[in-house]
């Protein structure tokens, strides 16, 4: 189908020309695939070497099992049985799926309630302040989190000395009851801003005829931003969805970071990603960690394709409901 | 559309049919470099003067200074140095390296308790042949076992951590304490005293900090570890000394009389610094590190031997230290071997390692050298710190072992011990959960657990 599509554009005659002779077509077809496959050449051997060929193997390591003495052998689904039946595995799971239902609304809810504060054009400085809430993404997570690390701090951190100094004992933000919070509060505060700017520059992309529309029909910002702004960027904001999902998912800076400041309170399989990454260079079980590693690649595509598919019947819906 | 997914079948497996032929090549990694012959100075002379390249894996600080006065001696040979990062880094690139089988140095740093994961690979040259054997006596003891349990030599001993007392004399002053305490049981009440007077902990406890419980059952006699070499490990955490001595810091712990944060941060920095902890029970290196992190307290400090189980007794614990390895893969095995002897050897290397670098040494020269152990610290009052701690050195049990997995033990023990300790909790009922995941990964990994 791409045949017929870019020959066309390539000869780019004034008007539809009558068909050319079958021959000359090929010839000039030939050459311009040669050029793409060319073109796309480098792209393919970089996919090919650095994603599928890893991808292939890894999956290819975890039907297998190597032990200390005794060596690699195949293992059929063992790995995989095993994993369904660890209790490791499954916490991981659930603290991220906990992390996911918590920290995401909090977190998308704020950029967007940022990103139409500053479109209302109203706040000054709305450049400056773009920027200050965009900054936390630049900060490099090691940066971030030894930060946060520092500000937690219980005997000398600033936090538990304001709430000594008011009276409130000393909060303990890395224990093994609050680490989860305390990491939903380091990851809202550096993903904030890069959300932000998703959907502001989404909300800049809205035609001003609606605006301008429904300001002459009385509407005030409240309702233009529920009943135009929000509608108009919910692609926008999908996207954003699905970015979180499969960051919250993924997370291992953050408890690999933080396990330097409270290793009582992150365990080695806090999430499933850390849990992995355990596996493989602490407990030297590459195998067992490239099983789980294809379970969780394997849910994250799940959940987001449910997703997805959820949006997409409720677009379709109001489409329907238009007509 | 039909072609190209043909393609991409057969493009997949291909990469599987590399998959499989790059895990056939990991399979052997050349065997540990026994049944060779006496190597003769003739031998060693030769590959001294023959133009070599070595390459160093360390991350010990201006080992540089050691590695130019080997050139120096050796011309011919030229040593690349390169950090490749501390601790657990290290060894998984080490690993990594062994396994892809290119890449590997020739002399690496091994931490003792690492050593019998690297026997267990055959990846280590057995020292022995190579002259390692006629030096055994120029070590104390117990630093050679560690790197020779039996007849083959597995590295040269570069430093050790043999524990003692680091306190501050004036804080266990006011408390009332003018001599250290020679006792656990005096420690307990010394610790009440300095609680109740001052409000400091007399010491912490890092919750996470296997190295320091295992040296204090190290010191205690307990013997948790062992390893044949071969298939079979002996795993026995949770014996009835091991829990005598968990209890004893349960008590302490949950009277709140000693802190378990964790160690190495800011905060316990900070908290060494400003009294928070009235003392450290630490190894060797520890007085020159405090030096750095407490610098504002220079002078309050005083070192002393551990308290004793028994009144009288005057026995220690190790914790930490290293070793130069030198790989079985390595191409020019005795260049290396001449390397890794000399640094920790030659009197003049070993010497500028133990009073610029600060290790503390394991070879009994430098041990004996009026120039290291008559020094006097002024952070420590003008005590010859030194000399205590090459006492001290003598009085560490010579047989203790590891396990051939000493990444998991510690990872675990931050699982089941370090949750507990830090939960102000049983120590002597984590140490059976420990016991229970170190006999269950060894059966899993497939060694005899005896």
């Amino acid at each position: 189908m791409s045949h017929s599509h870019s020959a066309t554009v390539a000869d780019a005659p004034p008007r539809r020309a009558a068909p050319m002779p079958p021959r000359r077509r090929n010839a000039a077809t030939r050459r311009q695939h040669r050029a793409a496959y060319l073109f796309i050449l480098p792209f393919f051997a970089v996919f090919l070497t650095m994603l599928v060929a890893p991808l292939v193997y890894a999956g290819y390591l975890s039907f297998f099992e190597s032990r200390l003495i005794g060596g690699e052998q195949f293992a059929g689904l063992a790995n995989y049985t095993r994993a369904f039946a660890d209790p490791n595995f499954w916490g991981g799971l659930g603290r991220v799926a906990l992390f996911l239902v918590i920290q995401v609304p909090i977190m998308l809810g704020l950029a967007l309630f940022l990103a139409l504060a500053l479109d209302t054009g109203r706040a000054r400085g709305s450049r400056t302040i773009r920027l200050l809430i965009f900054m936390p993404y630049a900060v490099p997570a090691v940066i971030a989190t030894l930060m946060w690390g520092y500000l937690y701090g219980p005997d000398f951190g600033p936090l538990a000395q304001i709430a000594r100094g008011i009276g409130w004992g000393t909060p303990d933000f890395l224990s093994p009851g609050s680490i989860l919070g305390s990491m939903m509060n380091i990851v809202t505060w550096e993903f904030i801003g890069y959300n932000m700017i998703i959907m502001y520059a989404a909300l800049r992309a809205i035609p001003m005829e609606l605006y301008e529309a429904a300001e002459i029909e009385g509407a005030g910002q409240f309702r233009i931003a529920w009943s135009i702004k929000i509608p108009s960027i919910r692609p926008a904001i999908l996207l954003t969805v699905i970015f979180s999902i499969i960051g919250s998912f993924q997370l291992f800076n953050e408890p690999s970071l933080l396990n330097a400041i409270a290793p009582d309170a992150i365990t080695n399989s806090f999430t499933p990603n850390y849990y992995a990454y355990n596996l493989a260079f602490i407990n030297r079980e590459l195998n067992y960690a490239a099983a789980i590693a294809f379970l969780l690649g394997l849910l994250i595509a799940v959940v987001s394709y449910v997703v997805q598919l959820g949006e997409q019947r409720r677009e379709r819906r109001d489409r329907k409901g238009l007509r | 559309m039909r072609k190209s997914r043909s393609t991409a079948v057969v493009l997949l497996g291909g990469t599987a049919v590399l998959g499989l032929v790059l895990t056939g090549c990991t399979g052997g990694t050349g065997g540990g470099g026994e049944a060779q012959g006496e190597i003769t100075q003739e031998d060693i002379d030769a590959a001294m003067e023959t133009p070599t390249e070595l390459t160093f894996w360390t991350w010990v600080p201006d080992i540089d200074q050691q590695v130019a006065m080997f050139e120096e001696t050796y011309p011919e040979i030229d040593v690349t140095v390169e950090n490749v990062g501390q601790g657990l880094p290290h060894y998984q690139k080490l690993r990594s390296a062994i396994e892809a089988g290119e890449g590997a140095p020739d002399v690496a740093q091994v931490e003792y308790q690492y050593i019998p994961s690297f026997v267990l690979s055959e990846s280590l040259l057995d020292l022995a042949p190579y002259g390692a054997d006629d030096i055994s006596d120029d070590y104390v003891e117990w630093a050679w076992n560690q790197v020779s349990p039996d007849e083959a030599v597995w590295a040269i001993p570069q430093d050790v951590g043999p524990m003692g007392n680091l306190y501050r004399e004036d804080i266990l002053a006011t408390a009332g304490i003018t001599e250290p305490p020679a006792t656990w049981e005096e420690y307990a009440q010394a610790a009440q005293a300095v609680k109740e007077a001052t409000g400091s902990y007399i010491s912490n406890l890092g919750a996470t900090q296997a190295g320091q419980m295992i040296g204090f059952f190290w010191q205690a006699g307990v013997k948790p570890f062992g390893y044949d070499g071969a298939e079979t490990v002996t795993i026995d955490v949770n014996s009835d000394e091991a829990k005598a001595v968990a209890d004893y810091w349960t008590q302490l712990i949950q009277a709140d009389l000693i802190s378990t944060d964790v160690d190495f941060n800011d905060e316990w920095y900070q908290g060494l610094a400003n009294g928070k902890y009235a003392g450290w029970l630490t190894a060797a290196w520890g007085p020159v590190f405090l030096q750095g992190t407490a610098e504002g307290t220079s002078g309050l400090w005083r070192a002393a031997p551990l308290p004793q189980w028994e009144e009288g007794e005057n026995v220690s614990g190790n914790w930490g230290g290293s070793s130069d390895a030198v790989l079985a893969t390595s191409e020019n095995p005795i260049a290396a071997y001449v390397l890794a002897e000399f640094i920790n050897h030659d009197q003049e290397s070993a010497m500028s390692l133990a009073t610029e670098q600060f290790l503390f040494p394991p070879q009994v020269s430098v041990l004996e050298d009026p120039a290291f152990v008559d020094l006097k610290s002024e952070f420590y009052g003008g005590q010859e710190v030194n000399k205590l701690f090459a006492e001290i050195s003598e009085t560490v049990d010579t047989d203790f072992q590891w396990l051939p997995f000493m990444d998991y033990v510690y990872s675990s023990y931050e699982e089941t011990m370090g949750t507990q300790i830090a939960a102000k909790g049983d120590i002597a009922a984590a140490l059976d959960a420990w016991q229970d995941q170190l006999v269950s990964y060894a059966e899993d990994q497939g060694f005899t657990v005896e």
